[in-house]
């Protein structure tokens, strides 16, 4: 190193810390967010779960385009007959078959068959796969978001309000938590289906029902946090309204961490949810859902070395889906951890 | 500032904090501080024992909510055995137990059982009277009986391999912070948790049973039930291994167990991820504390280092995630005891809801409620016990 005289200028401070270029990318971020997304795109784990989402959310938007639909409801399987032992992979169609794809001509086939098999009572696993997709998208997004509103609703409010008002709430969110999420899921599910019929409506009521008492928790304990500074004393002096500064001055500065909660979340809810579909509840035999699908094999588990293909396919699916989102959920949490920071 | 403003206790100069406060205020009552700590720890487990009865009250009411969404005839399955073949004997039923009265009026009956002139009770869940299952034509109380030894056994069974070698697995990636085993414990947890029970299940069920034919699911082969079922044969505690040992049976024994292996490593397969990621974090934190370093420093051989100094200490969190676990399994493992038809309350949960037997649901929701409010509340006490940190107020 040479040696250097002190003069006035900074060209010293200059060549000892570089100047570093700030892009328009992080100036728009600030520089803690910017620091999350590069610490998000240089993780090989996190690259992975975005690929696989990514792959899962174009077959759910192309799904018409990779199995066309068949009948007035997509997302009811179509069965190629009645017979009950699952057929094998390359089984010609005879019944109901949807129309041949576009790709299959890439393939040198001329007969359109079932590429993964069909399983018990004809239904076609491919086409359950394909649509099942979009199931999966539709149940595990709209639970998230419902269960991350009533969660953030009620943690706000019981944090705020403070006294009484929480003790009373939150002790409703631990009488909530007792029970095993899936055995109390379960009941309400089954509670509800006779009262809205065999959907995908039952299985996400009971989900949301028992899913955001975690949020509430989680919400609640950062706003208690940002409830003390400064800022919020200043507005309550000059008379800002309470719902206001709920809304407009506390909620945005707690609400980030719940938030990367939520987005951890969907692969957990997907997994319920195709849990309590192979339980059995919820939607009709033939609906176009993983759980669903894979309920079918529960009637062959002595034969499953030869039906080897109706757990394999929709299984296969099903974790790789759950992973990739764990996948984000994992390295978002390295990234975020305080004691990571400073390190890229 | 008014001459009569009375400070608020976290406001009293110098910042005492709660536990500060109660510990000056002890030694200023002439309490020796030996006594204090003991002191705060009653005072501690008497103010969460008072939870306990406010939390059964809330499981009830929340149980009880689910049940008002049936119909009136649907919740004659609370007091009574045999649904009324004849049509016109249902509102005069209805009227009897009182199923068309306010809710608060039907909350009580439920509690308390219905009393007729002549002293005989129906219903009362405070009696152990919790209805009756339709799908099994029996006492939702006696299903459960008849059911619980099953995954009382599962339990006792699955502990170690889960809690250990959970807690093992945590402690070698920490060991080996960023090396190869941590990378492959890393994969590992993942893949675990993005494994859905029964599709590992399931798995185990096509290698080890299809193809392979070691592990059949059940509980036991129907020869042994036989025998286990027969008059010579003594059932001392109910669960199948215990008593093959009591009788000296060894084949009953290798019986049982070859059905419960196959639900113990699901189940395992399924624990050790959090335990991996909860040890594992702990761990690090721990070693990353100055009297590791001492402890190195003094020159003791790593081995100690590791297991005597660090892991003890990094076990606390460890301690409460072994509790809710072990009782989680108490409650019955729901998906992994109806992928191998294991007989116990988690599956009789499930045939419960799939053929819309609520009554029968709820009363293993009260039962598994029951069970994790007294198993909170133990491990709850069996920490503050543990770990000298626990804030006591």
């Amino acid at each position: 190193m040479t040696q250097t005289t002190p003069s006035g200028d900074n060209t010293l401070l200059q060549d000892t810390i570089p100047m570093r270029k700030i892009g328009r990318v992080e100036r728009f971020l600030g520089p803690e967010n910017y620091r999350v997304l590069q610490g998000m795109l240089k993780t090989p784990a996190s690259i992975v779960g975005f690929i696989l989402v990514l792959a899962f959310i174009l077959i759910a938007v192309f799904a018409p385009l990779i199995v066309p639909p068949v009948g007035k409801n997509p997302y009811v399987i179509p069965r190629d007959g009645f017979k009950s032992d699952p057929q094998p992979m390359g089984t010609a169609w005879k019944r109901n078959a949807p129309e041949k794809p576009f790709w299959f001509a890439l393939t040198g086939q001329e007969k359109w068959t079932h590429i993964f098999g069909t399983s018990e009572g004809q239904y076609d696993i491919f086409y359950g796969i394909i649509w099942g997709t979009r199931t999966a998208f539709y149940a595990g997004i709209i639970v998230t978001v419902s269960t991350l509103l009533i969660g953030i609703l009620y943690g706000a409010i019981a944090a705020y309000y403070g006294g009484w008002v929480d003790m009373l709430l939150m002790r409703i969110v631990d009488v909530l938590s007792i029970l095993p999420s899936v055995l109390a899921a379960l009941i309400l599910a089954a509670i509800l289906t006779p009262l809205i019929g065999k959907s995908t409506l039952p299985v996400m009521l009971a989900l949301i029902a028992f899913g955001w008492m975690g949020y509430s928790r989680f919400i609640r304990a950062d706003i208690l946090s940002v409830r003390e500074r400064d800022y919020i004393l200043a507005a309550r002096v000059i008379g800002v309204k309470d719902s206001r500064i709920l809304f407009h001055h506390i909620l945005p500065n707690a609400i980030f961490p719940t938030l990367i909660l939520a987005s951890m979340a969907i692969g957990e809810v997907v997994l319920s949810f195709a849990g309590l579909s192979f339980l059995g509840v919820g939607v009709e035999a033939g609906y176009a859902d993983w759980g669903q699908l894979l309920s079918f094999a529960r009637n062959w588990i002595t034969s499953l070395n030869t039906y080897w293909y109706i757990i394999t396919w929709p299984g296969i699916f099903l974790v790789l889906f759950v992973m990739g989102w764990n996948l984000i959920g994992d390295a978002l949490r390295d990234v975020l951890d305080p004691r990571m920071r400073g390190k890229s | 500032m008014p001459a009569s403003y009375k400070f608020k206790k976290d406001e009293i100069p110098g910042l005492l904090g709660e536990n500060e406060l109660a510990s000056f205020s002890a030694r200023n009552s002439e309490i020796h501080p030996s006594q204090e700590r003991f002191l705060l720890m009653v005072n501690y487990i008497i103010r969460r024992l008072m939870l306990v009865p406010l939390l059964l009250f809330g499981v009830t009411v929340l149980i009880f909510g689910m049940l008002s969404f049936l119909q009136p005839v649907e919740r004659l399955a609370l007091y009574m055995r045999d649904f009324p073949k004849n049509d016109k004997a249902i509102p005069a039923l209805i009227a009897k137990y009182d199923l068309d009265k306010p809710m608060y009026v039907q909350y009580w009956n439920w509690m308390w059982g219905k009393v007729d002139a002549q002293g005989n009770r129906d219903g009362g869940i405070l009696f152990g009277n919790f209805g009756y299952s339709r799908s099994a034509s029996q006492p939702v109380a006696e299903l459960i009986q008849r059911r619980f030894p099953a995954t009382l056994e599962l339990t006792i069974w699955a502990v170690a391999p889960v809690v250990l070698v959970g807690i093992w697995l945590g402690v070698q990636a920490a060991v080996h912070h960023n090396g190869f085993v941590d990378q492959i414990a890393r994969i590992f947890s993942i893949i675990g948790t993005s494994f859905p029970t029964f599709v590992f299940g399931l798995l185990l069920l096509m290698i080890f049973y299809a193809n392979l034919r070691w592990f059949p699911p059940g509980r036991l082969s129907d020869e042994f039930t036989r025998i286990v079922e027969s008059a010579s044969y003594h059932r001392y505690t109910t669960l199948i291994t215990i008593d093959a040992l009591l009788n000296g049976r060894l084949d009953i024994f290798w019986d049982a167990m070859r059905h419960l292996i196959m639900p113990i490593l699901t189940l395992s397969y399924i624990n050790w991820a959090t335990f991996l990621r909860i040890t594992r974090g702990s761990m690090l934190e721990t070693l990353r504390m100055e009297y590791v370093t001492t402890a190195r420093a003094k020159g003791l051989p790593e081995r100690d280092v590791i297991y005597k100094h660090a892991q003890p200490n990094a076990m606390l969190p460890v301690v409460t995630l072994a509790g809710f676990s072990v009782v989680g399994l108490l409650a019955g493992a729901v998906i992994t005891e109806t992928v191998f038809n294991y007989p116990g309350i988690g599956s009789a949960a499930v045939r419960a809801a799939t053929s819309l037997d609520v009554v029968a649901m709820l009363g293993f929701a009260l039962f598994d409620g029951f069970i994790l409010i007294i198993a909170a509340l133990v491990v709850d006490v069996l920490y503050a016990f543990v770990d000298p940190r626990v804030r006591l107020s």
